[in-house]
């Protein structure tokens, strides 16, 4: 099948104002909050910079898994939506800005920065040739611009297909999808123990990337279908984009809702069965103090009711109804985040019990912000739809 | 003359089906099915299919066999033999957990299609009028057909039969039931059915109690089974007690076995008892590894009673205290042997020897939060 010559004959190329109508604003209540937090509380601000950084984290490189994945499975439904993805890629550029404040007060949130500290302790000495200050700064640049090349890549083999045409270059991005796949899978899981686990450094969980990996991919699936269904009723995207494609992103995002439940319970079960001080204390502090209704809550929020909002069939075809999904599974991210973070808070700061204020909406404001903003300023003006793809026509013809 | 069941069409390409079975909606026929030999994409809208309710009857099917499940697991740790295992909660619902889900997917999809089978099939009948007619030879290999049912409200031989010659089929067959088809009910309720299941189901207990209580235990099947020697805790009609074991003679002791000769009695132990290990650098190795098992726990790390139970437990007190401090060797020996208030004896688990290492690393540890001015030069 040649259909690589199929001309597209109508894309819309600016993108929704509200985009920007909301994105700046937020951009800016965002930033003002997290300064007069600064300001204020540095610590809780820091912990909360955090949060926001996983959630970033998550949205921007969870992309460009999404773009690799598809090439490396020469998946044809979601060709339509692989610039999108490229796109939101580009957010992913920003971590480094979120996370410049966390490591200027590492020493506040990670016990195993203290050189003192680890001397005095048997566990930290033993682990120390990884986690240490001048590794830890290694590993973060290394990921970040390792990850940068890859998204440059695949973004600007996609866009140069666009105009050349040309076949070869979806071959050359799936070869280059393949050690992408493997770099990454290492990526992802150091960043969720340098940044999350080992906020609390004596603890240790085999799975614990996997564990962020699962809510990443759905928060980047969830992030994706906001923008495609926003994209599509402003027209962006072509006429041929219908329910049979939205039909699979749900079905995605319920199958990584599934596989995050799958993985934070075998993390659980597993400790809670050995019973060993050594791994239940990291459970303990988010069982008092009223983090049990938030561990019990954690169970609803992101597990059993996304998995029945996205269940029913009809669910997955019905835009506003997978709209309503997708936002309450970035929501859930974020509490899960949240709940990851903010116990070692309390450890930190001699406070009891979850906190929640102006500056926890403050940094939820400014992640949106950069969301919005960011995409708005990667994708204005540019098409919206890999139009040299050969895989295209096929796509658009895709049926259920 | 049979009775009709349908009339076939069979047509060359899958556009040719979808077009015809379009049509054959919009002519408003309800009792019709589609065969092809490969599924075919946008079949069920061509057909204005409604979407299947069976994952709800899966789901229930899944969920009432979840909540039985639970109830037995309850019942057995509960009920039927009540145990702590593991120090586990007596109800171990995370330990549960698994067992429900795979419960729950087992019997939702077993079930599902074991009911289906039973409604749709009419098991255990195995006959179909479609089958072994030249139609689905057709449809299984290279053709795409199309019946419309006898049954259907709007049925009408003469019409049916023009109307799908209208609409393309090259080939329009009348399918008959066979003659045992024609009365076909569902024969899973028939007398003759279920009592040959009670009978299978009766045999084959029946043999396996046979072959599990009886058959092993007859000669020359029992391979030893049976021998004509008492076993331990066996009924014995020979002693007076009716317990086959005989209990040793009162002082026995056991080989490399050393009686502990002050158990009721601290003060003799105070004052008898002389640690027969001398304080070197093995011995403190080997009581400072068993204190850590065994008493830091509750007394701590450094013996400060700065227990890790978290409350859950009383805290265990303080060694350094005078008390303790002014104690004799023999004294500590004994309380680790025997316990004391809530604190249990370790006799058992920790060797004579170990206990006495302990003994050596707690003066070990008193020494070194309480030095002397000579320990420092």
């Amino acid at each position: 099948m040649s259909n690589h010559d199929t001309q597209i004959n109508y894309v819309r190329k600016d993108l929704p104002k509200g985009f920007l109508y909301y994105g700046l604003p937020l951009l800016v209540i965002g930033l003002v909050a997290a300064f007069i937090a600064y300001d204020v509380d540095p610590i809780r601000a820091s912990f909360n910079n955090l949060i926001s950084l996983l959630l970033i984290i998550s949205v921007g490189l969870g992309a460009i898994f999404l773009v690799a994945l598809e090439h490396i499975v020469g998946a044809v439904w979601s060709v339509p939506f692989r610039r999108i993805a490229e796109h939101q890629g580009y957010i992913f550029l920003v971590t480094p800005l979120l996370a410049l404040p966390v490591l200027f007060h590492m020493h506040d949130m990670y016990h195993w920065t203290h050189a003192e500290a680890v001397l005095n302790d048997p566990i930290l000495y033993q682990k120390a040739p990884y986690l240490n200050e001048s590794f830890f700064f290694a590993r973060s640049i290394g990921i970040f611009v390792i990850m940068s090349i890859f998204l440059f890549m695949f973004a600007r083999n996609s866009r140069k297909q666009d105009e050349t045409k040309n076949q070869k270059l979806s071959k050359f991005n799936a070869v280059l999808s393949a050690p992408f796949m493997i770099i990454f899978a290492i990526s992802i899981t150091m960043i969720a123990i340098d940044y999350a686990m080992s906020l609390e450094p004596h603890w240790f969980s085999t799975i614990f990337g996997v564990y962020y990996f699962a809510g990443t991919f759905a928060t980047a699936m969830a992030i994706l279908t906001l923008i495609t269904l926003k994209l599509k009723s402003n027209g962006n995207l072509l006429e041929e984009i219908n329910s049979n494609h939205y039909y699979s992103m749900g079905g995605l995002m319920f199958a990584f809702t599934a596989f995050w439940m799958y993985m934070a319970f075998s993390q659980y079960m597993l400790i809670w069965y050995a019973n060993i001080p050594e791994e239940t204390f990291w459970f303990l502090p988010r069982m008092e103090n009223g983090w049990e209704y938030l561990s019990i809550g954690l169970v609803f929020i992101k597990f059993i009711i996304p998995f029945g909002l996205l269940l029913n069939r009809s669910s997955k075809l019905n835009p506003s109804r997978l709209k309503l999904a997708a936002f309450w599974i970035i929501g859930a991210h974020i509490y899960d985040m949240y709940w990851l973070v903010m116990p070692t808070y309390n450890h930190v700061s001699d406070t009891h019990g979850p906190v929640f204020g102006w500056i926890e909406l403050g940094f939820v404001a400014l992640s949106a912000g950069i969301i919005l903003t960011v995409y708005y300023l990667a994708a204005n003006k540019k098409n919206h739809i890999p139009i040299g793809d050969p895989k295209l026509k096929r796509a658009l013809d895709f049926h259920i | 003359m049979s009775k009709l069941y349908s009339v076939s069409a069979l047509f060359k390409t899958p556009d040719e089906i979808m077009k015809a079975a379009a049509k054959v909606a919009d002519a408003g026929y309800e009792k019709y099915d589609v065969n092809t030999p490969y599924p075919v994409h946008g079949m069920d809208g061509a057909m204005q299919l409604k979407s299947s309710k069976m994952g709800y009857y899966t789901i229930a099917i899944g969920l009432t066999f979840m909540s039985l499940m639970l109830y037995f697991m309850y019942w057995i740790y509960n009920v039927d033999y009540p145990q702590i295992i593991g120090g586990k909660p007596q109800f171990p619902l995370p330990a549960l957990v698994p067992i429900m889900f795979e419960i729950t997917i087992l019997t939702g999809a077993v079930l599902t299609v074991a009911i289906m089978i039973i409604f749709y099939f009419k098991f255990p009948n195995n006959s179909h009028p479609l089958h072994d007619s030249s139609y689905m030879k057709a449809v299984s290999s290279d053709k795409f057909g199309l019946v419309i049912e006898a049954v259907d409200s709007k049925f009408d031989l003469e019409s049916v039969k023009s109307f799908l010659s209208s609409i393309g089929a090259y080939k329009i067959d009348e399918i008959y039931f066979d003659e045992e088809e024609v009365n076909n009910k569902n024969r899973i309720l028939e007398p003759k059915f279920v009592v040959g299941m009670f009978l299978i189901a009766g045999f084959t207990s029946m043999s396996v109690y046979l072959h599990m209580n009886k058959a092993l235990y007859l000669p020359p099947f029992d391979w030893m089974l049976v021998q004509h020697k008492v076993t331990a805790q066996d009924h014995s009609d020979f002693f007076k007690n009716g317990i086959s074991s005989r209990e040793p003679v009162k002082g026995t002791v056991a080989q490399g076995f050393m009686p502990y000769l002050y158990s009721e009695d601290p003060d003799g132990a105070s004052q008898n008892l002389v640690n027969p290990y001398p304080a070197d650098e093995e011995n403190i190795t080997l009581g400072k590894r068993k204190y850590l098992t065994y008493c830091s726990p509750c007394h701590g790390d450094l013996a400060k009673g700065d227990s890790r139970l978290r409350g859950q437990f009383p805290n265990g007190p303080t060694l350094h205290s005078d008390k303790i401090k002014s104690w004799t060797d023999g004294r500590i020996y004994h309380v680790i042997s025997e316990g004391q208030n809530v604190m249990p004896g370790y006799k058992k688990t920790v060797t004579k020897k170990e206990r006495w290492a302990i003994v050596n690393y707690v003066r070990t540890l008193q020494r070194a939060l309480d030095a002397k001015e000579e320990d420092m030069q």
